[in-house]
């Protein structure tokens, strides 16, 4: 009989979201929607077991091969740059990775920009690759307090209705790429439970097209 | 003498019996200092990142680093090999920065190299061994192949930026066909050279399986792709099938995968390239594969082929838990 495999899910609102994509996808798990504090929850049948973990940790769960497989959204991905397949785009927990700022802003190319942020490396690379000089100030959260401060002149920062930024007079003036929640793979995991990791994707990859007709059909 | 090693742990063990094993297919022991001049590495800096090299001053003046790698140093030091082959073998600490940690690690390595003229015979030896390696280190083990000409020219025949290349090259490296798709749509890829791309990246398991689809596409192939590239894409599949003709008959043939996700640096790495995976163990143990481009680099005119295998992270091997050694001088 095949072993269990490992499934690291970011806790919250995303992660609700991408079970209710396994369980359609035949990967059911009923234990793990009761109300307690249980950290691991398994269906043997199924041949998977769960565990929540902090969305920025799903990565490194799955890369060190705690979990074999798991979700985390493609900012984590761009950041920390883990060792892992990146299988799938599960086309849910949809938002954009920007540059935004103070409405009317002007970059003054003569002075070095001030970017805010929590995603440290995807600002460096971005920049580098305009070859504009940057101050990075490294921020946990309230991204846009910053500019608004005078902390920064800029901040870069995910943008999901952009309702925030407009409540704050900020604006988005450059997108870097479009966000979306993927599915991941250990490496090692992928050659010796291939199969069994081929069905989970299988079976994710005919959730997220039949979502995609539904809305289609929506329209 | 006899030095019965009762007090190795695991990873000693192994990296005796790995010795043993080279040194018994004629591979013979390369010694080396610990300190290499700190320019081997500023002239290669493409190949070895130099900021991530700790450096001293030698009482002479001389800037110095701590070996971040083997391969450089026994390439510098073995200039004239003529028609000769060269099968070293060597068991050395280096130090660099983890990828993973970002701070600077000492890391055990044994692996070995061949320099000279390599042929197909030689080629095929060196992944035997790679298989052997495995075998030493753990009975469900995985050596997945790949053969770089195949992605480095279809990318070639794409004819696109040096930026898009890397792109491509990481998207095929991370099994991700949703990025690949839009990195073509975005520039233009489509026909034949999106296709095969997309294969790439879908193409995973049993060598004969995934050779013969591949296989199936070169007889279709048209107009996308140059007559030369055809040919390349061609003997390129032929050598991936003459490893696996090599292995015929062997326990280790159960080992082989054709993985195109192996993917090193287009720059110094070219043909036939490998890495080998042990179960229980997250990350690849062991990785190598033909550098002739980084031969050419450093203006030697002979191939090379070779691996490492990661010591560090077979600490937790099972296989020699309780195993005695012996081991005789």
């Amino acid at each position: 009989m095949a072993k269990t495999l490992n499934v690291a899910l970011p806790k919250g609102r995303l992660g609700d979201k991408v079970y209710d994509m396994f369980e359609e996808a035949g990967f059911e798990c009923p234990s793990i929607k009761e109300k307690n504090r249980k950290l691991i929850f398994e269906n043997e049948a199924a041949g998977v077991r769960y565990f929540w973990v902090k969305p920025s940790d799903v990565a490194i769960y799955v890369e060190r091969g705690a979990a074999d497989i798991g979700v985390v959204g493609k900012d984590i991905l761009m950041e920390s740059k883990p060792e892992v397949y990146e299988l799938l785009d599960l086309d849910t927990g949809k938002c954009r990775m920007a540059v935004a700022a103070p409405k009317g802003f002007e970059d003054d190319v003569q002075t070095t920009l001030r970017v805010a942020t929590k995603f440290t490396n995807v600002a460096r690379q971005f920049y580098a690759s305009t070859g504009r000089d940057i101050d990075i100030i490294h921020l946990n959260g309230s991204i846009e307090l910053a500019p608004i401060l005078g902390l920064s002149d800029v901040i870069v920062d995910l943008v999901e209705t952009g309702t925030t930024l407009k409540e704050n007079n900020l604006e988005v003036i450059q997108i870097i790429d479009t966000i979306s929640a993927r599915f991941i793979a250990n490496k090692s995991s992928f050659k010796f439970r291939n199969r069994e990791i081929e069905k989970v994707v299988d079976g994710l990859a005919r959730v997220v097209e039949g979502r995609k007709k539904e809305k289609e059909t929506d329209k | 003498m006899i030095i019965e090693g009762a007090d190795l742990n695991n990873r000693e063990k192994a990296m005796f019996a790995l010795r043993a094993l080279y040194s018994s297919h004629g591979f013979s022991l390369y010694r080396m200092s610990k300190f290499e001049e700190f320019d081997l590495y500023a002239r290669n800096r493409d190949f070895m990142d130099s900021a991530s090299i700790i450096t001293f001053t030698d009482t002479d003046g001389m800037l110095m680093a701590l070996k971040p790698d083997v391969t450089l140093s026994i390439v510098k030091n073995n200039r004239h090999i003529g028609d000769n082959i060269r099968k070293v073998y060597y068991n050395e600490n280096i130090y660099r920065v983890s990828p993973k940690t970002h701070y600077f690690k000492e890391i055990m390595q044994v692996g070995l190299e061949c320099l000279g003229k390599i042929d197909d015979a030689c080629i095929c030896e060196v992944l035997l061994m790679a298989a052997e390696s495995l075998k030493v280190l753990s009975d469900s083990a995985i050596l997945d192949i790949s053969n770089l000409d195949i992605l480095s020219r279809i990318i070639e025949a794409c004819d696109v930026s040096g930026e898009v290349e890397e792109k491509i090259t990481k998207c095929v490296g991370e099994k991700n066909l949703h990025g690949l798709n839009r990195v073509c749509d975005e520039n233009g890829i489509g026909g034949q050279k999106k296709e095969l791309l997309q294969k790439l990246i879908t193409l995973y398991g049993d060598p004969e399986e995934v050779l013969g689809e591949l296989e199936e596409v070169f007889y279709d192939l048209s107009g996308d792709l140059s007559e030369e590239s055809k040919q390349i894409y061609g003997d390129s599949l032929r050598k991936l099938n003459m490893i696996i003709e090599a292995f015929e008959g062997s326990d280790l043939k159960d080992m082989l995968r054709i993985d195109f996700s192996v993917v090193s640096d287009l720059n110094y790495y070219n043909g036939i390239i490998f890495k080998g995976f042990v179960e229980g163990v997250p990350d690849g143990v062991l990785s190598g594969g033909q550098y002739d481009k980084l031969m050419n680099n450093m203006n030697r005119k002979s191939r090379a082929i070779g691996f490492a295998v990661y010591m560090d992270y077979l600490g937790k091997l099972s296989k020699f838990d309780g195993e005695e050694v012996i081991i005789r001088g």
